[in-house]
């Protein structure tokens, strides 16, 4: 064999060799991690027109030249790889939900105690936000109910800020009848969807 | 879709978030609630320090150092968590509250990121993605975990 033949045999494996790590190095992984409430959800992952569809926990897709490739994850493995991630997660969102006496801008007598218990979470954080998320029945328009909730979702509010919570840390909006607790026809009165929703995060 | 002024609102939402590519207002997006080591939030050409407390805006890049990590509660409770050495972009996000209609765009440069989606990515399918400098993920009501190698 010539050197010349050899010089490009050379440069060709070279290339090859350059192709098939280039194609085969993991530019990055996803990792479908188990849901606490064990609800079945999904992601997909996209690299030009290669997809993977990652549907069961510790199901995971390599992002590779060559396209998305399956793989299969642990939790040893994730704990290796997104420990400090995972570490640095902050406390869930917690969610609390407020009924009034019919007709009046007051809690029923559960209500009252379950304050206390929002107090406490709200305590419990480094840096809280409450929001306050009112919702009505199905009686009467869009309109009407987004204004029903929010005053509603303005006088948990300003009870909050009167045992202590930080103005500047509470929000006060309304859903009107779009989140209907109990699902009802419209115009249908039912008690259990007067309600406000307090999450704390 | 059963509420078309919610659609309205949040075309009205986009469309301020949109035009221009950065926000028309700044409105508060999430905030940081759990910070360990160097971290840094980068904001129309500006630093400051990544502290625990402080609010973010739509457009901001948070950046850890060594041995660092960042945990953020966006608006629609979405919890997002980075490790050490990672560059994360909140290139887009629009949420109304009233509807639960939003769009969440992040970009994660290098590093590592875990998600518990919120209630964007739980209102409707494909309006949460994160991306990487070669893939896009579409979130569809998802605790995950990503990372980018170098």
């Amino acid at each position: 064999m010539s050197d010349r033949v050899r010089g490009v045999a050379c440069k060709f494996a070279t290339l090859l060799a350059m192709v098939l790590v280039c194609g085969c190095a993991t530019k990055a992984s996803v990792v479908l991690l188990p849901e606490a409430d064990g609800k079945p959800t999904a992601i997909s992952v996209r690299h030009g027109n290669s997809e993977v569809v990652l549907d069961q926990p510790y199901a995971s897709a390599d992002v590779k030249t060559i396209g998305v490739r399956r793989a299969q994850s642990s939790a040893d493995d994730v704990q290796q790889r997104f420990g400090a991630a995972l570490a640095a997660q902050p406390a869930r969102p917690q969610t609390f939900v407020l009924y009034f006496v019919e007709g009046k801008e007051e809690f029923t007598e559960e209500s009252k105690q379950l304050v206390a218990t929002v107090l406490t979470e709200v305590a419990r954080r480094p840096v809280p936000d409450v929001l306050v998320v009112g919702h009505t029945d199905a009686v009467g328009s869009d309109q009407f109910n987004d204004a029903l909730g929010l005053r509603r979702a303005e006088f948990v509010r300003t009870a909050l800020i009167d045992a202590g919570v930080p103005a500047s840390d509470v929000q006060a909006i309304s859903r009107g009848k779009r989140a209907l607790a109990i699902q009802t026809p419209d115009g249908r009165a039912e008690p259990r969807n007067r309600r406000v929703e307090i999450i704390v995060r | 879709m059963t509420d078309p002024l919610g659609w309205f609102r949040y075309a009205l939402l986009v469309t301020a978030l949109g035009t221009t590519g950065t926000p028309a207002y700044a409105a508060d997006v999430g905030r940081i609630k759990v910070a360990r080591g160097p971290v840094t939030v980068e904001r129309a050409g500006a630093t400051l320090p990544g502290a625990v407390g402080l609010r973010l805006q739509a457009s901001d890049t948070i950046r850890t150092g060594d041995d660092a990590s960042v945990g953020i509660t966006m608006d629609d409770d979405s919890l997002l968590s980075a490790g050490p050495n990672t560059v994360l972009v909140l290139d887009r996000y629009a949420f109304d509250p009233t509807t639960n209609q939003g769009r969440l765009d992040a970009a994660l440069n290098k590093g590592t990121l875990s998600v518990i989606s919120g209630r964007i990515a739980k209102q409707s399918r494909d309006a949460m993605t994160v991306r990487t400098p070669t893939a896009i993920l579409g979130v569809r009501g998802t605790t995950f975990a990503v990372v980018v190698n170098e």
